[in-house]
């Protein structure tokens, strides 16, 4: 039996006013596993960002639950949000999101020194994260001095430091290049099978989806198909995604 | 209308933004409108000619440093108003891409700034209008004069003036903000904000040289202005500390930061603790870029922090001063000059003053109590340079200016026993060969302790006397507002017998006590003196009352100039470095979103914003702190003569001040970004 990391059941999120609703979410309810790598796929308008944003507690559900780890987090507040979000959860961003002003490695660091752990388990910590995404050299850089292939990885690095539950990542490939995302991609798969880290990740490439190894399909906010991976070759997979993609038509076509 | 309604509503919204702006108006127009407003506040007063006098040099002096101080205000207006626009690029960006054309965008910052400026000249000139009655009684109490009648007065003209002064601050802002947006290009406004930064890292060897060789250089400086104070032999000498002083702020800003950071840093358990890592970057980032408004800063709070306890303790010390060195009510005095040919006034020099007073019809006897008569005598062989002795070519050296060639004053010992007994100071006695000196003039007694330590000896009508103490005792003879008596010879009685009277002096008490009496008895006298001086006489009048109305004026004098001058500095350096932490706070909004993304606590986060802008305030006021203990001692040195021994209540009173305004400032502040750095 699988050791179930998120479930969300019957989530539902609308915008505006009585008169005119906006269903960002509509009744979307899928379980994450733990050392599951899952890519949510959509258009943009579809949800996924907002999906993304409930869970990561930025934003608040209408109704429905939100488990992680069997906690219900639609019931957290103030300073226990927080503390959740910075115990359980790691982000990574399309556009990095990392301090302009701190080094890579004060970045990465004040995932943990934020959690009031000592200087040598954060030095030791940041040793082996680092190693595994390859981002040892840049350490003593700042943002504007890294490519966005680096950047995204120190990102990465600030995200799993932590050793969370669950890491959420919002379009990472987004502002990079193909090279840069594909090597950022095998990182990603690299800490999901060595490391077991359980990564919900949102975007609209299929050739970033593929990675994955379970894609959900949503269009306006509801689930619109779900494909697994099984023992199906990347390239095969990435086909399979391609035919859903075709199937959901629309404006994520012409994302590709 | 329309333009005019979105003005309107940018205000409105925008209202914490410009909370800052609003303040330094409205404090700037309220501080400007008191110092003008005393004119009239005092003309209400009861006080007597010469006070009035000396309040009226006060306003006409007030009214020149208003020229100077609207000059000030008018720079820190333009400033914030170009910071007020820097933060609204983007909205005026939009505008510009909605078609509005560049005139009209100046259109509505004009009628903006028209709506604030009328709103803060209103609101500044109603709280100015409070202080002032504040002011009032300051005044009232500071020259000594009793309130009968207090009553709320409004001072038109200053509130003209305000209106005048800061209609063309705005008028000068509203052209300058034109030109600004006439200059603007769209791209620019659009991604004004995106402008990445980037951090120069410095070598810390060389700032730890850089921060070694300016620190000597500042030490230098300071002991220039302290220890070695006696170097300084005119006033443009004081330019070289003074720029040391500078140059040296500015470099130990721009090495301190860069090694601070460089300390911290390897304090590993320190940097990485909580959000310590980002306060220090966030504090590094930012004083790279402003090392050179952090000099202005410090050194405009140097001034502000001198310029207040120092005019404070003044005035503290002069009314002090007073009880003592002013001890009887009248002083007169009888010059006898040997170049003046009248028969009559020749013939004068023989009588006594009181001898003279009575040929002239002023009853003493009915009128004065207390009267003591004495003779000061002169040789022309005892002059300072000779009294110098040894130490005179030492001394000559170093003043070159002091008054060598002066003849000495002489007064036998029972003279200088009988006023010392009136004034209640120390009598002294002396044997047949021995003399003394009395001064209260902290140099001079100095240099003439050199030559009485070497046993220096005095020669009158070829006898010797030798100095029966080491060092001058502290006494005078003039009443003074001030320690100023430079030396007076005391010799036994039987040495004067044959030297000439330099000059014959009278001291007594009125024999009424009360204010008023006494100032009637000293127009009257004064009446006497004037008509009979050199007609047949040559006697001078120096009175308590005058010179206690002619110091505590001066004083006044001096606090008003100080507290004005203080306070704007004080507004100025505090407004600037407000803004400035403000105009950083949009690149901060978006840090402090980063972290409240990984999870940092709300109240981490406000700790973290507290302390950096704690950090970004104090570090400019710590650096003018220690400049003002030396700066302050300089001052002293300088203002000695006034008797500058008071200090600790005026510093108490500048700390109250600083703590008042620039923590006033250093709250809004707070406030302001916790506001715009708070998640929408």
């Amino acid at each position: 039996m699988k050791e179930n990391i998120l479930k969300i059941s019957q989530i539902e999120k609308y915008y505006g006013t009585r008169s005119s609703l906006t269903k960002a979410i509509d009744n979307i309810s899928f379980e994450v596993d733990k050392g599951e790598f899952v890519a949510i796929m959509g258009a943009s308008g579809s949800g996924k960002t907002t999906l993304l944003n409930v869970i990561s507690t930025i934003d608040k559900v209408t109704s429905g639950h939100i488990y992680v780890a069997g906690e219900d987090i639609t019931k957290l507040k103030g300073n226990h949000l927080n503390k959740f979000r910075r115990e359980e959860l790691g982000f990574i961003f399309q556009d990095f999101n990392l301090l302009d002003t701190l080094t890579a490695y004060e970045n990465i660091a004040l995932a943990l020194s934020i959690q009031n752990i000592d200087i040598k388990e954060i030095d030791q910590r940041i040793k082996r994260v680092t190693e595994d995404l390859d981002i040892k050299n840049v350490l003593k850089k700042y943002p504007y001095q890294m490519s966005g292939g680096q950047k995204q990885r120190v990102a990465a690095a600030r995200a799993i430091i932590t050793n969370p539950k669950l890491v959420l990542a919002d379009e990472p490939t987004g502002a990079l290049d193909s090279k840069s995302s594909k090597m950022l991609l095998e990182r990603f798969h690299y800490l999901n099978q060595e490391l077991t880290a359980t990564i919900l990740m949102v975007t609209h490439d299929a050739f970033t989806a593929s990675y994955a190894s379970r894609v959900i399909f949503i269009k306006d906010g509801k689930i619109f198909n779900e494909i697994n991976k099984g023992n199906s070759s990347r390239k095969e997979f990435f086909d399979q995604i391609i035919d859903v993609v075709t199937l959901l038509g629309g404006d994520l076509n012409d994302a590709l | 209308m329309m333009l005019f309604k979105l003005s309107l509503k940018n205000i409105q919204k925008s209202v914490k933004d410009y909370a800052i702006y609003f303040f330094t108006l409205i404090l700037g127009v309220a501080i400007f409108y008191v110092f003008n407003a005393i004119d009239s506040q005092t003309v209400m007063m009861n006080v007597s000619k010469s006070t009035y006098d000396i309040i009226k040099l006060m306003n006409n002096m007030l009214a020149g440093v208003s020229v100077f101080v609207s000059f000030i205000l008018g720079l820190l207006i333009i400033y914030a108003s170009r910071f007020l626009i820097k933060r609204r690029k983007k909205e005026f960006g939009i505008y510009l891409t909605l078609g509005m054309s560049k005139r009209k965008i100046s259109f509505i910052l004009f009628i903006e700034t028209l709506v604030i400026g009328i709103i803060s000249l209103i609101v500044g000139l109603v709280i100015g209008f409070i202080l002032s009655q504040f002011m009032s009684m300051l005044v009232a109490n500071m020259f000594e004069a009793d309130i009968t009648r207090f009553q709320f007065i409004f001072s038109m003209s200053a509130c003209i003036k305000c209106l005048i002064y800061f209609g063309l601050m705005y008028l000068l802002v509203m052209i300058f903000n034109a030109v600004n947006i006439s200059k603007c290009k769209l791209i620019d406004l659009l991604h004004g904000h995106k402008h990445s930064e980037r951090i120069k890292l410095k070598n810390p060897i060389f700032c730890t040289i850089i921060f070694i060789v300016f620190a000597t250089v500042l030490g230098v400086a300071y002991y220039l202005v302290t220890g070695g104070v006696e170097k300084l032999q005119n006033a443009n000498q004081i330019l070289i500390p003074m720029v040391m002083g500078v140059v040296s702020t500015f470099f130990i800003f721009w090495s301190l930061s860069g090694l601070l950071l460089r300390i911290f840093t390897n304090m590993k358990k320190v940097y990485y603790k909580g959000l310590n890592s980002f306060i220090l970057r966030q504090f590094s980032s930012k004083i790279n870029t402003t090392v050179f408004s952090m000099t202005i800063i410090c050194l405009m709070l140097f001034v502000t922090i001198c310029v207040l306890s120092s005019s404070l303790s003044i005035k503290n010390s002069m009314t002090s001063n007073l009880e003592e060195l002013a001890p009887v009510d009248v002083q007169l005095t009888k010059i006898i000059a040997t170049d003046i040919d009248k028969p009559d006034i020749i013939a004068d020099y023989d009588l006594s003053i009181k001898e003279t007073l009575k040929k002239n019809d002023y009853d003493i006897d009915e009128k004065l109590k207390d009267v003591i008569e004495f003779n000061i005598y002169e040789d022309v062989t005892v002059t300072l340079g000779r009294m110098l002795g040894d130490s005179f070519a030492e001394v000559s050296t170093k003043y070159k200016y002091l008054g060598y060639e002066k003849l000495e004053r002489i007064i036998k010992i029972s003279d200088y026993n009988k006023i010392a007994k009136l004034y209640g100071n120390e009598q002294y006695q002396l044997n047949e060969n021995e003399y003394m000196i009395v001064a209260d003039f902290n140099s001079m007694i100095e240099i003439r302790n050199e030559a009485l330590k070497r046993n220096q000896p005095l020669v009158i009508s070829h006898v010797s006397y030798y100095p029966k103490y080491q060092e001058c005792q502290i006494g005078f003879i003039e009443i003074s507002s001030n320690h100023i008596n430079d030396g007076i010879i005391i010799v036994p009685d039987s040495a004067v017998v044959d030297l000439n009277i330099g000059y014959k002096g009278l001291l007594a008490n009125y024999v009424k006590t009360a204010k008023e009496e006494r100032s009637k008895f000293d127009l009257e006298l004064r009446d006497v003196v004037d008509k009979i001086w050199d007609n047949t006489s040559l006697i001078s009048i120096n009175t308590k009352l005058e010179i206690a109305e002619a110091s505590i004026g001066l004083g006044g004098l001096v606090t008003f100039i100080g507290l004005y001058l203080g306070i704007i500095f004080l507004i100025s350096s505090a407004a600037i470095l407000a803004l400035k932490e403000l105009s950083e706070s949009s690149d901060n909004k978006e840090r402090f979103r980063m972290l409240r993304k990984i999870g940092t606590d709300e109240k981490m986060i406000h700790q973290a914003l507290f302390r950096q802008i704690a950090i970004f305030f104090m570090f400019p006021l710590v650096i003018a702190i220690i400049h003002s203990i030396f700066g302050i001692m300089f001052c002293n040195t300088i203002l000695e003569t006034f008797g500058n021994d008071q200090l600790l209540p005026s510093i108490i009173m500048t700390a109250v001040f600083i703590v008042i305004i620039y923590g006033g400032y250093f709250l809004i502040t707070y406030v302001c970004s916790k506001n715009i750095i708070k998640d929408r």
